[in-house]
């Protein structure tokens, strides 16, 4: 009679085990952050909807202490998350080839931080131009 | 001469035949400067317990079998020293998210079904006569695949990759790597036939890029790019089918 009896492990608290699941964690639930704030903007465009009071009533609300601690917090989670999801970026790519040579994984991740400065300043360049 | 050093092993433990669960045990292993983990195993066995049982063969971390989980990371223990841990103790269990058959040694069945059902040949495109001469192939085609035919098969990846170790039914990164490997490669026209596996159930989709497949990698194959990229390929054939005049997805 075979004396096999292969054992398995459980899987619980697995992203516990090892820093880098931890961080891998901690990076995919900021996507929670981005959903917030989508949110928050589609309750400003619901009550721009209702007319000049209620979207008056969102902007007060926007200024609030509560509502600017929410913001950094937002900005903060929102910029790691961005970060990491560029670190990432190598890996989801098929191989770039630039004169012959691959392009390094560094290249692609310093290349994807730089376009997403460049679009995010260039908006809020945009956006203070057409409030003023 | 200097002062023998001694280092703490802790060794997880199953005996199938009595034990229910695995347990530590923690041995005192002399060790010189030279010395490997797996070597610091092979002491215990010659002198400590006879019954310790782990893989190995040929100590150069080409073989891809002595892959334990050292201090809870994944690594060849062949090419992983003693001295870079001292005077913290050694943690060593079998690799994670494989079951385990008896102390180090885990079940590798399913991977090696895996590894069949990616067809890891050679499907030419169309037949060839041997008056046609051999395949010509560029330095830059040989690239394309080059990276990922330095896999070992040594389950490292499998190991690191939490979406297999909650469903053992993902292909998994090594196998697509290899996959992969064959799909890149100018003589091979296996590609469709690979794409059922790439796109179903068991397929690249159950990877949500954790990447740590690719960190702990021995030979820098970067399976979790092979994963990826396939992930682009099967959404492609996926829109694709309802263009194609054949029509209509399997
Ligand atoms: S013994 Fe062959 S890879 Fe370690």
């Amino acid at each position: 009679m075979s004396k096999r009896k292969p054992y398995v492990r459980s899987m619980d608290g697995w992203w516990k085990k090892n820093p880098f699941f931890v961080e891998y964690v901690i990076h995919e639930s900021t996507a929670l952050f981005v959903l917030a704030y989508a949110v928050t903007l589609l309750v400003g465009l619901i009550r721009l909807g209702q007319g000049e009071a209620a979207w008056n009533g969102w902007l007060a609300a926007l200024q609030s202490p509560g509502a600017l601690v929410f913001h950094l917090a937002l900005l903060v989670a929102i910029a790691y998350h961005a970060y990491t999801w560029f670190k990432i970026m190598p890996i989801t790519l098929p191989p770039i080839r630039v004169g012959g040579e691959k392009l390094s994984p560094c290249a692609i991740i310093t290349g994807g931080l730089v376009a997403a400065a460049v679009a995010s300043l260039g908006l809020i360049v945009l956006v203070w131009r057409i409030a003023a | 001469m200097s002062e023998q050093k001694f280092i703490e092993i802790e060794v997880l433990r199953y005996k199938p035949e009595s034990d229910e669960a695995p347990h530590s045990e923690v041995y005192k292993v002399p060790f010189t400067d030279d010395m490997s983990v797996l070597q610091g195993a092979q002491y215990i066995k010659d002198n400590f317990d006879g019954s310790l049982t782990y893989r190995w063969s040929c100590r150069m971390a080409i073989c891809g079998s002595c892959g334990m989980m050292i201090n809870g990371v994944p690594k060849l223990s062949c090419e992983t020293f003693i001295r870079d841990y001292y005077p913290n103790r050694i943690t060593i269990e079998a690799l994670a998210h494989f079951p385990i058959e008896k102390d180090l040694v885990v079940d590798l069945s399913g991977f090696i079904e895996k590894l069949e059902s990616v067809q890891p040949y050679i499907i030419p495109a169309e037949k060839r006569s041997l008056d046609q001469g051999e395949y010509i192939q560029t330095p830059a085609q040989v690239q394309d695949y080059m990276q990922f035919t330095s896999c070992i098969n040594c389950t490292l990846c499998y190991a690191a990759c939490p979406q297999f170790g909650l469903n053992p039914d993902f292909i998994g990164p090594g196998a697509m790597a290899l996959l992969h490997r064959y799909n890149m490669d100018s003589r091979d026209g296996g590609a469709e036939q690979r794409m059922e596996l790439v796109a179903s159930e068991e397929g690249v989709f159950n990877c949500s890029a954790v990447g740590y497949c690719s960190e702990v990698c021995p030979k820098h194959v970067d399976p979790a790019n092979a994963v990826n990229i396939n992930k682009t390929n099967a959404a492609k054939d996926y829109f694709l089918r309802f263009l194609s005049p054949k029509g209509g997805a399997k």
